[in-house]
């Protein structure tokens, strides 16, 4: 007896409406990053590429010390503004889901949204506008009789471009630990009240666990992009401040050597995966000790 | 009306519908009933074209319905949760349907209010659908259906949301428009007084079988197996056996009771051999009084609990010779005292209220 | 007490928010081309120079056309992908929705660099052709996000009550889905269409000969002189943006209201 056919309709008309989506992933994603594989395995040489697979570029990325410095400094710089970033919204998602009435929650969360919908350059460049040798803070601070001299420290160095990421990623950060916290029943908090809690411990104790896969998807949409960022280091951070991506697009442009340029693309998104996997499972394991204690 | 054969339908290596026939007839308000997870609500959406089957025969007015699509099939549907399009009014999800007919405005406006009339919802057609409560959301859903004049109406728990003042109003509604308006019904529930008290046949689902099918009456009085007996109110269970078969009839020795003659379970075969137990219902025993009335078959008890319940009372006791408690129920009089635990009785019964049940699970 | 704390931290933290982008008004309006207070005086010129600058013209054509294509082409896919995960079952499901979710947790510069080199090995000329492509990648993973859960609250019965009354699939999906998901698509269409207008860094390694708004405004950057025109046109863009996300949301509760469901605090 036939026990069903390999696919019933359901499973055909699910793979039908998916394949068009999928099939455009594969050839602009999955295909091309197929490619930048394979192309970090050749050499250019001059004006032709060498497709004689090599691992010289990856030799060359390992020795050379300021590819390592540049990997390392995004990771710094990245890892610190990931840090800020979430630990300022944890309580601002608190306050808009624990503390704010409910008719005024829906206007916060349009407030934090706004900025998510602004232009991403205009916002970087407002820093370097703000932080300038004649910028809004130097002038302002002379005219309140508070510097005689501009800060000329402010600006084109590492601290301007963790200050700048921070901010320009600060409302990504609060929405999903928002969404998260929205979900927690308001009955657990009451539970644990009733159950002898201070404020404290009940935070300590339900509010904060269960607010976590918010805080490590906030983390994760931090950390991902801002390693990768090339608007704010070319901005803001001199050259004292700048970061991979910078690297990367010079390698790719100027320098004409796409290979190495491949390379570099291709570490720094292996340097993204293991951080963002040690994440989330440094997440797990707390989650998995919570439940258990 | 529907003839279902030998219908067979997995969910991966699950087996949802095992080996289902039935024939539903015209005009009959048909039931499926069983606990959640027996396949009945799946029989009824392979019944509707939302689900296919695996192999088997589904045959409507006459017609298989093989490769057939719900929206080409001569059934309609009330959904459990009603279904009612919440960016329509009351007036646009009646006439829904109708887009195919390409009728007049106008005759599409009095077919609308004469079927929002049939169900008692007549003047309601410009409301919106969201502005509905419960029960004006069943009718619209009704009206929804019945106005393309279907063969067969096909209900999915259709009360489960209602309170109960409410659904046994519209239980009786429904009872009256199915007659009054002679289609055939299939109603999907899990509640056995809904299946008995509104439909002409019931089939018991369990695990994806048709565990019995019958009128309301037989499968009460006659349940062929322990656990439909238990799916319909209270049932003693006495272990039994068989000691002689002889023209479907059993001569069986009961737990406590002694030996009675009792027919063999409708649709179990004679002469195999399933574990089989005796059942008896708490009413059809009495707890006799001193020197009363005279009943076929008497046996001594002992009372070992009493639960007095106002219009019943409860009692729990023990047969000579058997740990299994039997519960008996008693109407109270006014001139009836209430037994004491502990207290030596008579229980009248009579071979006839008890069943012989096939006990397989 | 912790309360009090709590409510200044939100306020000094919106304000903080905010603090930068409150500069574009004021120094679009200022009468001086040095960036700088205190204020000199006010003027429109900064606006009048915008439209006379027929370059930005040009890339707001592009950056538009662009922006609307990779929408409208994120939606449908996302539309695609997004029925077929939500309702149906079929091998493989995980790995392919996976692969279409990847790019929102890929850094662009990924992105923009693994195109840039099919284009390269390939001999393809950088064309507005290419960016779409970047920016669909992208915006897609956001528009399923978005329209999942549309499709969500939407109760199956719906669909199979239309099928059961006799309409087709496709009929379905016109009178009762699509509907019924509209806040949903329209959100996914207004989100699609802000990152594909805001997106730089693809547009930047992708674009030819046609620069995009963002890759325009980059090349203005460099000069001094041109920066106070760059905060006009950054107010227009700011101002565009509020009145767009204020028209989705007043849609949303629109649409909110007429289906009499509650659904305060999504802000999508």
């Amino acid at each position: 007896m036939s026990r069903r056919m390999p696919f019933d309709a359901d499973t055909r008309r699910g793979l039908s409406q998916i394949s068009l989506p999928f099939a455009f992933s594969i050839l602009l994603l999955a295909a091309p990053l197929a490619l930048l594989l394979a192309m970090s395995f050749w050499t250019q040489d001059f004006l032709t590429l060498d497709r004689t697979p090599t691992i010289a570029n990856f030799v060359e990325v390992w020795n050379s010390p300021i590819y390592r410095t540049l990997m390392l400094r995004s990771l710094k710089i990245s890892l610190i503004v990931t840090f800020l970033t979430v630990s300022l919204a944890y309580p601002a998602a608190y306050y808009m889901s624990f503390v704010a009435p409910d008719n005024r929650k829906a206007l916060l969360v349009f407030l934090i949204t706004i900025p998510f919908w602004t232009s991403y350059l205009m916002r970087i460049f407002l820093w370097k506008v703000i932080l300038g040798y004649n910028g809004v803070l130097n002038e302002s601070l002379m005219g309140i009789g508070l510097i005689r001299e501009p800060l000329d420290f402010i600006l084109y160095n590492q601290f301007a471009v963790a200050l700048t990421l921070s901010h320009a990623w600060l409302p990504f950060a609060v929405l999903p630990i928002f969404v998260v916290m929205e979900k927690v029943n308001r009955s657990y908090l009451e539970a644990a009240q009733d159950l002898g809690d201070t404020p404290f411990q009940r935070f300590r104790r339900i509010t904060l666990p269960l607010s976590m896969p918010g805080v490590v998807a906030a983390t994760l949409i931090v950390f991902i992009p801002t390693i990768g960022d090339y608007v704010t280091p070319k901005l803001v951070g001199g050259s004292s401040g700048l970061m991979i991506a910078n690297m990367i697009e010079v390698q790719f442009k100027n320098a004409n050597n796409a290979p190495l340029g491949a390379t570099l693309a291709l570490m720094a998104l292996l340097l993204v995966s293991s951080v963002a996997g040690l994440f989330v499972w440094i997440n797990r394991r707390y989650l998995k000790e919570e439940g258990a204690a | 009306m529907i003839k279902l054969t030998n219908i067979q339908k997995y969910y991966g290596s699950y087996h949802a519908l095992r080996d289902v026939s039935c024939h539903i007839r015209e005009g009959e308000f048909f039931s499926l009933l069983g606990p959640s997870g027996s396949g009945k609500t799946t029989l009824l959406r392979t019944i509707a074209g939302f689900e296919g089957i695996d192999s088997g025969d589904l045959m409507i007015g006459g017609q298989p319905m093989k490769g057939v699509p719900a929206n080409k099939r001569p059934t309609n549907m009330v959904f459990q949760s009603y279904a009612i399009f919440p960016h329509m009014s009351v007036a646009q999800n009646v006439a829904y349907g109708l887009r195919a007919q390409r009728l007049s405005k106008a005759e599409t406006a009095s077919m609308v209010s004469e079927a929002l009339a049939k169900v008692g919802l007549a003047g309601y057609g410009a409301r919106a659908a969201h502005a509905l409560s419960g029960g004006q959301r069943q009718r619209v859903a009704l009206a929804r259906a019945l106005i393309l004049k279907p063969k067969v109406l096909l209900l999915d728990e259709p009360m489960s949301a209602l309170d109960r003042k409410l659904r046994e109003e519209m239980q009786s509604e429904l009872r009256h428009l199915q007659r009054n308006l002679g289609i055939t019904f299939v109603l999907v529930t899990h509640d056995q007084e809904e299946a008995l008290t509104m439909s002409d046949r019931v089939a018991v689902m369990f695990e994806g079988q048709i565990a019995q099918l019958d009128t309301p009456q037989a499968l009460y009085k006659q349940p062929a197996s322990k656990r439909v007996a238990e799916f319909f109110g209270a049932m003693n269970i006495l272990r039994a056996d068989i000691v002689d078969v002889k023209d479907g009839v059993a001569t069986t020795r009961i737990e406590g009771l002694g030996t009675a003659d009792l027919p063999m379970p409708r649709q179990a075969d004679a002469g195999t051999a399933p574990p089989y137990c005796a059942g008896v219902r708490p009413e059809l025993m009495t707890i006799l009084d001193d020197g009363a009335q005279s009943y076929e078959r008497e046996t001594a008890a002992t009372v070992t609990d009493v639960e007095y319940r106002g219009e019943l009372t409860y009692y729990d006791v023990k047969f000579q010779g058997s740990d299994t408690p039997v519960v008996v129920s008693m109407r109270n009089t006014s001139n009836r005292t209430l037994k004491t635990v502990g207290q030596q009785v008579r229980i009248g019964w009579e071979s006839a209220s008890a069943v012989l049940l096939v006990d397989r699970s | 007490m912790s309360k009090r704390i709590l409510t200044i931290f939100m306020i000094v933290f919106v304000l903080f928010l905010y603090a930068p982008t409150l500069l574009l008004p004021i120094f679009a309006f200022n009468d001086s081309s040095i960036i700088a207070f205190p204020l000199s005086g006010f003027t429109l010129d900064w606006f009048k120079s915008l439209a006379a600058a027929v370059e930005l013209r040009k890339a707001a054509v592009t950056s538009l056309t662009i922006a609307v294509t990779s929408a409208v082409i994120a939606t449908i896919l996302a539309l695609l992908a997004t029925s077929a995960t939500v309702r149906y079952r079929f091998p493989g499901k995980g790995a392919m929705i996976g692969t279409i979710m990847l790019p929102m947790f890929l850094p662009e510069i990924i992105i923009g660099v693994s195109l840039l080199t099919v284009v390269l090995l390939a001999g393809l000329e950088l064309s507005i052709y290419t960016i779409i492509m970047g920016h669909v990648l992208i915006c897609t993973p956001f528009c399923i996000a978005i329209l999942r859960s549309s499709f969500q609250q939407l109760d199956p019965s719906l669909e199979e009550a239309s099928l059961d009354l006799g309409e087709s699939r496709l009929t379905t999906f016109r009178r009762v889905t699509l509907p019924l998901i509209m806040p949903g698509v329209i959100s996914s269409l207004l989100i699609a269409f802000t990152i594909s207008l805001d997106e730089f860094v693809i547009a930047f390694f992708l674009s030819g000969t046609k620069p995009t708004l963002p890759v325009y405004i980059w090349s203005q950057l460099r000069f001094p002189q041109r920066i106070p025109s760059v905060m006009a046109l950054g107010t227009l863009l700011l101002l565009l943006s509020i009145i767009l996300l204020t028209l989705s949301e007043l849609l949303r509760r629109r649409s909110a209201r007429r289906l009499g469901k509650d659904m305060a605090g999504g802000a999508w």
